[in-house]
């Protein structure tokens, strides 16, 4: 029989009950979700199982929700069972206070990177990890820029000429200057939601 | 007197092993990456492997880009196969939008993505001659590669980071001369890949360095997320245009090849027959295309008036089109709602892209999956236990793009 996602969903529920929840199936491929703290207890059964055969980690990620409070981040995992050809998404929501999840490098070698990845750009802290550190940003970086609260540019840099970018707003061919001698930009350029108009 | 003596690091004096700096610019990595190999004699005794030097920050900054200024992004990827990632990115987009291709436009989607392989793999194979010594191979082949330039110039007029196609198709129908170029590498390039394979394929001192290094057993490799001809060479037959085809794939007639060992040599024999087999199915697809006559022969997009600009006649004189192009270009046009993942066949591997919309203007959440970042973890497993030398060939073979690794 082929494996088909309204028999993924009945398998999952068989063994995890209500703890597997969120079912949905966009444009196909079915998403669903778990508390964070049975993340490798689904991920070791979707592996083992053999008709689920989910053995092909294709990647891993999170996605910031900011007002989802108690569940700001979501770490994604795109798991493929190559021989039935058949893709799943699993989700786990994680408190960004308490961003602390099981990591999959014993399951998944492929992990290791990709949970680094994340941890350098949400700050997710996978327990476990033989070498959680940044990957991508310089080592010195104290936050983790691709949380929503980060803008695209760094505003404290002082060594870029706003006028030569188009801020500034003045004809004084300089940065304009904060009250505490800090170059800022002037807030009509601040960069708001979406493409600017 | 004191003050005199040089302080060294703890444990420097007793230590066996040699630390090499192969560093983010050496003459043989190819692209900003760095190496710290400890080394016993020549022997690799480990690794440590830095990323990021060209960290661009492409996924934060597709949060504030609508979908088709996310192209020029993508094409900065891996950049010797420019096309096949901007390719990914229109399927994808047209995936979240339930946009419909005509078949026109989906082969020559396929021309252009396979001349873009054969360009990959081309660099690849002759990069790691180059890595064993033999330069003339290289020189040679990248004549042909000026052939494959011109024909995406005359596309879309860029040569290597070619933004080339629009969501729904292409910007412009391919011109006679982009016909006769195409025509021109097909009859020239067989011949001259026939006299590179003769040239490395059964050379003796060639064999000698790459047969054995480098390997990985197919488990190892499918646990470490490997793709595309590296997964290949290990033995795994998965290549994302057979598995979930799109744009058209379907309707051609190529095979799989696929190694043994997984070393560096079966790496470079996997992408030498790819590009036969890319050959094969551009020659295909060209003869479709031909088959198509009159007015069908003018399709080169779908009708998607929300995200392809009209064409600009139309917006000097009619209103519709002048109001679509206003909203195309200062990017008031809001995205359904969703979340979509489309991986395709890069050049690497399964190149993926994972779009969450929230109904705004931009996405609110990219996410690249890069093979060449997911399989540069392998690294030490590979190079652990050879020479150094062989490390240097690994590493090419492996084709390490720098930019597709830190997007």
């Amino acid at each position: 029989m082929a494996l088909i996602n309204e028999h993924i969903k009945l398998r999952l529920i068989e063994k995890f009950g209500e703890q597997v929840s969120g079912f949905e199936e966009p444009y196909g491929m079915l998403t669903f979700k778990s508390p964070k703290e049975l993340n490798l207890k689904v991920l070791n059964f979707l592996y083992d199982d053999e008709e689920l055969k989910f053995r092909f980690l294709t990647t891993l990620g999170a996605v910031h929700y900011p007002d989802n409070s108690g569940q700001e981040l979501a770490i994604v995992y795109h798991l493929h069972n190559l021989s039935d050809n058949v893709r799943i998404r699993f989700k786990i929501f994680t408190d960004i206070n308490h961003p602390d999840v099981y990591t999959a490098t014993g399951l998944f070698s492929a992990a290791n990177w990709m949970e680094r990845e994340t941890y350098d750009f949400y700050g997710v802290n996978f327990v476990g990890h033989p070498n959680l550190k940044r990957i991508l940003n310089v080592e010195e970086m104290d936050y983790f820029p691709m949380r929503k609260e980060y803008p695209l540019e760094d505003q404290t840099r002082v060594d870029k000429d706003d006028e030569m970018f188009g801020r500034g707003g003045t004809f004084g061919f300089g940065n304009e200057k904060a009250e505490n001698g800090r170059a800022t930009i002037a807030e009509a350029d601040k960069p708001g939601k979406g493409p600017e108009i | 007197m004191s003050e005199q003596h040089i302080k060294l690091p703890e444990g420097s004096i007793e230590k066996t092993t040699t630390t090499l700096n192969l560093g983010p610019t050496h003459p043989a990595t190819h692209g900003v990456m760095q190496n710290i190999l400890e080394l016993d004699g020549e022997r690799i005794v480990s690794t440590e492997q830095t990323i990021g030097y060209i960290h661009r920050a492409f996924e934060k900054i597709a949060e504030r880009r609508p979908l088709y200024q996310i192209t020029p992004l993508t094409d900065r990827m891996n950049y010797c196969s420019s096309p096949i990632n901007n390719m990914g990115w229109h399927i994808t987009c047209e995936k979240l939008l339930g946009v419909k291709i005509p078949k026109r436009v989906d082969y020559l989607r396929v021309i252009i993505m396979e001349l873009a392989r054969i360009a990959d793999h081309l660099i690849c194979n002759s990069i790691v001659g180059v890595d064993a010594g033999a330069y003339t191979g290289f020189l040679y082949l990248m004549q042909y590669r000026e052939l494959i330039y011109e024909i995406w110039e005359e596309v879309c007029g860029s040569r290597l980071t070619t933004n080339i196609g629009r969501i729904g198709g292409f910007e412009r129908n391919f011109n006679d001369i982009s016909f006769q170029k195409l025509e021109k590498f097909l009859k020239e390039y067989p011949k001259v890949l026939k006299e590179f394979e003769n040239l490395f394929q059964r050379n003796r001192i060639f064999m000698e360095r790459t047969i054995g290094t480098g390997a990985i057993s197919a488990e190892r490799a499918l646990n470490y997320g490997f793709t595309g001809p590296n997964l290949r060479a290990a033995g795994v037959d998965y290549d994302v245009r057979v598995h979930t085809p799109y744009s058209s794939y379907e309707d051609f007639q190529f095979n799989i090849p696929v190694g043994t060992t997984g070393d560096n040599y079966d790496r470079w024999l996997v992408r030498g027959q790819e590009m036969w087999q890319s050959l094969s199915i551009i020659e295909q697809a060209y003869h479709k295309v031909q088959e198509f006559k009159g007015a069908d022969a003018e399709v080169y997009h779908a009708d998607v008036p929300e995200y392809y600009l009209p064409p600009k006649e139309d917006v000097y004189t009619k209103m519709e089109a002048l109001i679509w192009h206003f909203k195309i270009i200062m990017g008031e046009i809001n995205m359904p709602v969703g979340e979509v993942y489309q991986s395709v066949e890069g050049g690497n591997g399964e190149l993926g892209f994972y779009l969450i919309s929230d109904g705004g203007r931009t996405p609110y959440r990219l996410h690249f999956r890069r093979p060449c970042f997911i399989y540069y973890q392998a690294f030490e497993e590979l190079a652990k236990g050879g020479m150094l030398s062989d490390a240097i060939i690994t590493m090419s073979s492996l084709n390490l793009i720098a930019g597709e690794m830190d997007s």
